[in-house]
């Protein structure tokens, strides 16, 4: 028998323009971000981004606090990368002021930020997993976590807001055997990122939902200022380790992974890739882990001298500045103006969703692995 | 031997106590008889204490993320922690929720949200204020923009304190919900 | 010890090169901190801004952000420039008198400068012309006042908790 199948194309389709709110209370939107959708049948015609549900006024409160006291707020901005907020805060006073940071100091905050990468990178895995639909990425992503958090509640007692990073250096000094413990957990982060890749890399389901989808070329990303593995994963070389190396970083032998065609598949590639990385930056600082005072010479009140000093650093999400405006003589900040990656990458969501399906929407948002508490501060 | 099961729009209206079966009647002196032998298989217990206990071995919380403490609810749910053996199975939609986790700081631009949110969900509903932002504020206490604790908008059952409180107090709060949801069987909420 | 943290950002050629090319605007130009500060008059801020990214050898093609500061004699918009080619960096400042909040929008240089010159307006209230869309972005419709301007007080510690 004969089956006559007729297929209904899009402009056969006699559509009307439909509006939908996700957000801000959405499972997909990775916290409190809010978008109206303009549909036109299963296409996504036009996104309106609506942030600040997360609002904090970090920015007014600094101007109220001591110079110590803002490493708490910094901690809570990007909350799923503490140690690399609190790094660039302190790095920026340590510009203002001058102060040189024992080496000792350098090599713990690059372990400990790598290893935060690390920690980012897995949620982004598992979150990522749960948007295109799997369940299991999200259970290894945690797993993997929950063991970076156990050695960091080691060394800064906290397993999420530590404060642990001081002008000068860093709090205390490593608790014992934690060299042993580092190369322990690195040996399991190296299992469970086999675990992932087996999982979600090498699948065929996933590529398909994310190869090809959501792009953006390398000359929208840098007219939008997106920072971090989404311009990278677009093809442009700039990580700030490299081309504008702080700490240690120079003196480190790693790569910068890139991709060639600025999708999803290669954000989530190019995060993957770094994973790789940050186990060998940290490896080859373990190794290299010297002797020595944590602390530089820091005077007890911080008073930076009068000016305005900028500051940036590669965070998970891309490039996060600080730009400190110091009255001079003050303990306290004129201005604190903070640059969140998350921020300018989120703004570039209008581009590469227009067009897309509908399905397909929360594969790019999850793509961009946005933080709400850095977007809205 | 088994209850059979009764239609409890008869059994329940009005009484206290379940009316059991003759069967099951039967059955209950006779553990009466055994008890030294230690042979049991029937319970008797109030009706709303039989709801209680439903309730709070399966708390379903809507999946609502606000901030920092929104990881460590999720790591809460994965398998370090494993809130599932509590009962406890988050649900995107408020409508089939028992339970809002308000994990994280409540911004007033978020205020309104969440209280369409709390009336969406039907009773009885309990909420779980975790972190200190939720509870008071918190760091953001002379914040311009920040709720001073989510209960000047809706009604909370548990603070949860910490900033963010781990999972082990989480786990804690989710815990004394229980307690509380059993201890009051009587006392009506919401509509 | 490590050096890395006090990158210079200013060569002399670079400089040389940013000043022959700004010759019509005539901007107060000077290395602050190994950046190259470049203090331009109001009305010039858009044509700056175009010419420093579309010069193939200064390249400023990555805006990183934009920032108000309140002065409270006047107010400031700081724009942070960055090369990603040549790891040249530039810092745009603009002063603005209090009796005409208003600037030129760079959205057209930048497509990136969208959410950051709204943030300015939203906590700030400055004026940013050109700016298709001003509606307020982090702040909620309603909300009173410009919460980070410098007369914009936040609670003391005193009056929350009491004596």
């Amino acid at each position: 028998m004969e089956t006559k199948a007729t297929v209904i194309r899009d402009q056969d389709s006699d559509t009307a323009e439909l509006r939908i709110n996700m957000g801000p209370q959405h499972p997909a939107t990775h916290g409190v971000f809010r978008m109206v959708l303009t549909l036109d049948g299963e296409r996504v015609v036009n996104v309106e981004p609506h942030i600040g549900y997360l609002h904090r006024g970090s920015e007014k409160l600094s101007e109220g606090e001591n110079f110590q006291q803002i490493t708490t707020l910094f901690d809570r901005l990007d909350y799923i990368s503490n140690f690399n907020n609190e790094w660039v805060y302190v790095r920026v006073l340590e510009r203002a002021m001058e102060v040189e940071i024992p080496e000792r100091a350098e090599f713990i905050r690059i372990i400990l930020g790598e290893l935060n990468r690390v920690a980012s990178h897995f949620l982004f895995y598992g979150t990522y997993g749960l948007d295109i639909g799997a369940m299991n990425p999200v259970m290894i992503g945690f797993r993997e976590r929950e063991r970076i958090q156990a050695l960091f509640e080691g060394v800064s007692g906290a397993r999420m807001m530590h404060n642990y990073f001081r002008v000068g250096g860093v709090k205390e000094d490593l608790p014992d055997g934690f060299v042993p413990a580092v190369n322990i957990l690195l040996d399991q982060l190296k299992r469970g990122y086999e675990d992932a890749r087996n999982t979600l890399t090498e699948s065929e389901i996933f590529i398909e939902r994310t190869a090809g989808i959501g792009k953006l070329g390398p000359e929208k990303t840098l007219d939008y200022g997106v920072t971090g593995p989404v311009l990278r994963a677009a093809g442009v070389d700039y990580d700030i380790r490299k081309a504008d190396p702080y700490s240690m970083y120079s003196q480190l032998d790693f790569k910068i992974p890139l991709g060639s065609h600025g999708d999803c598949y290669d954000r989530y590639m190019v995060r993957m890739l770094e994973i790789e990385q940050s186990i060998n930056i940290i490896e080859q600082c373990v190794a290299n882990l010297p002797e020595g005072p944590i602390q530089g010479k820091v005077p007890r009140i911080l008073r930076p001298p009068e000016g305005d000093f900028f500051v940036h650093g590669e965070n998970p999400r891309g490039d996060l500045g600080v730009y400190l405006v110091s009255a001079g003589g003050t303990v306290r900040p004129y201005r604190l103006k903070i640059r969140g990656p998350s921020f300018s990458n989120l703004m570039a969501l209008s581009s590469m969703m227009e067009g897309a399906y509908l399905a397909d929407s929360t594969v790019i948002l999850g793509s961009l692995d946005i933080v709400l508490g850095e977007v809205d501060r | 031997m088994a209850i059979e099961p009764r239609n409890l729009s008869e059994s329940s209206h009005g009484k206290d106590r379940l009316i059991l079966p003759e069967e099951a009647k039967g059955a209950w002196s006779s553990i009466k008889e055994n008890r030294k032998s230690g042979i049991s298989g029937v319970v008797t217990l109030k009706s709303e204490e039989l709801f209680a206990m439903a309730r709070k071995s399966s708390l379903w919380p809507l999946t609502f993320g606000l901030a920092c403490c929104a990881i460590e609810m999720i790591s809460t749910y994965m398998p370090n922690h494993d809130f599932d053996r509590f009962g406890v199975v988050t649900w995107p939609s408020p409508r089939q929720s028992d339970v809002m986790i308000v994990a994280g700081t409540v911004v007033k631009k978020m205020a309104e949200p969440i209280k369409l949110l709390y009336e969406q969900m039907a009773s009885p509903k309990w909420v779980i204020a975790m972190g200190s932002c939720a509870t008071c504020g918190g760091p953001y206490v002379r914040s311009y923009s920040v709720v001073m604790g989510v209960d000047q908008i809706i009604p909370v059952d548990v603070y949860v304190p910490g900033c963010p409180p781990r999972p082990e107090a989480l786990l804690g709060g989710v815990m004394e919900l229980q307690d509380i949801i059993q201890k009051e069987p009587r006392k009506k909420r919401g509509l | 010890m490590s050096t890395d943290n006090f990158n210079q950002y200013v060569t002399e050629e670079f400089e040389t090169k940013t000043r022959d090319l700004l010759t019509d605007s005539s901007p107060d130009i000077q290395p602050v901190f190994g950046e190259l500060g470049i203090i331009c008059n109001r009305s010039d801020i858009s044509s700056v801004c175009k010419l420093l990214k579309d010069d193939p050898e200064i390249s400023m093609k990555y805006l990183r952000s934009i920032s108000v500061v309140d002065w409270v004699e006047h107010m400031e918009v700081v724009y942070h420039l960055s090369s990603i080619e040549h790891m040249n960096r530039i810092v745009v400042k603009v002063k603005i008198p209090l009796e005409d909040l208003r600037v030129d929008s760079v959205i057209n240089v930048w497509a990136g400068a969208d959410w950051h010159e709204r943030e300015g307006h939203d906590l700030f209230g400055i004026e940013f012309i050109g700016h298709p869309d001003m509606a307020p972005l982090i702040l909620y419709e309603g909300f009173e006042g410009f919460p980070g301007r410098k007369s914009f007080e936040i609670p003391s510690q005193e009056t929350l908790y009491g004596d």
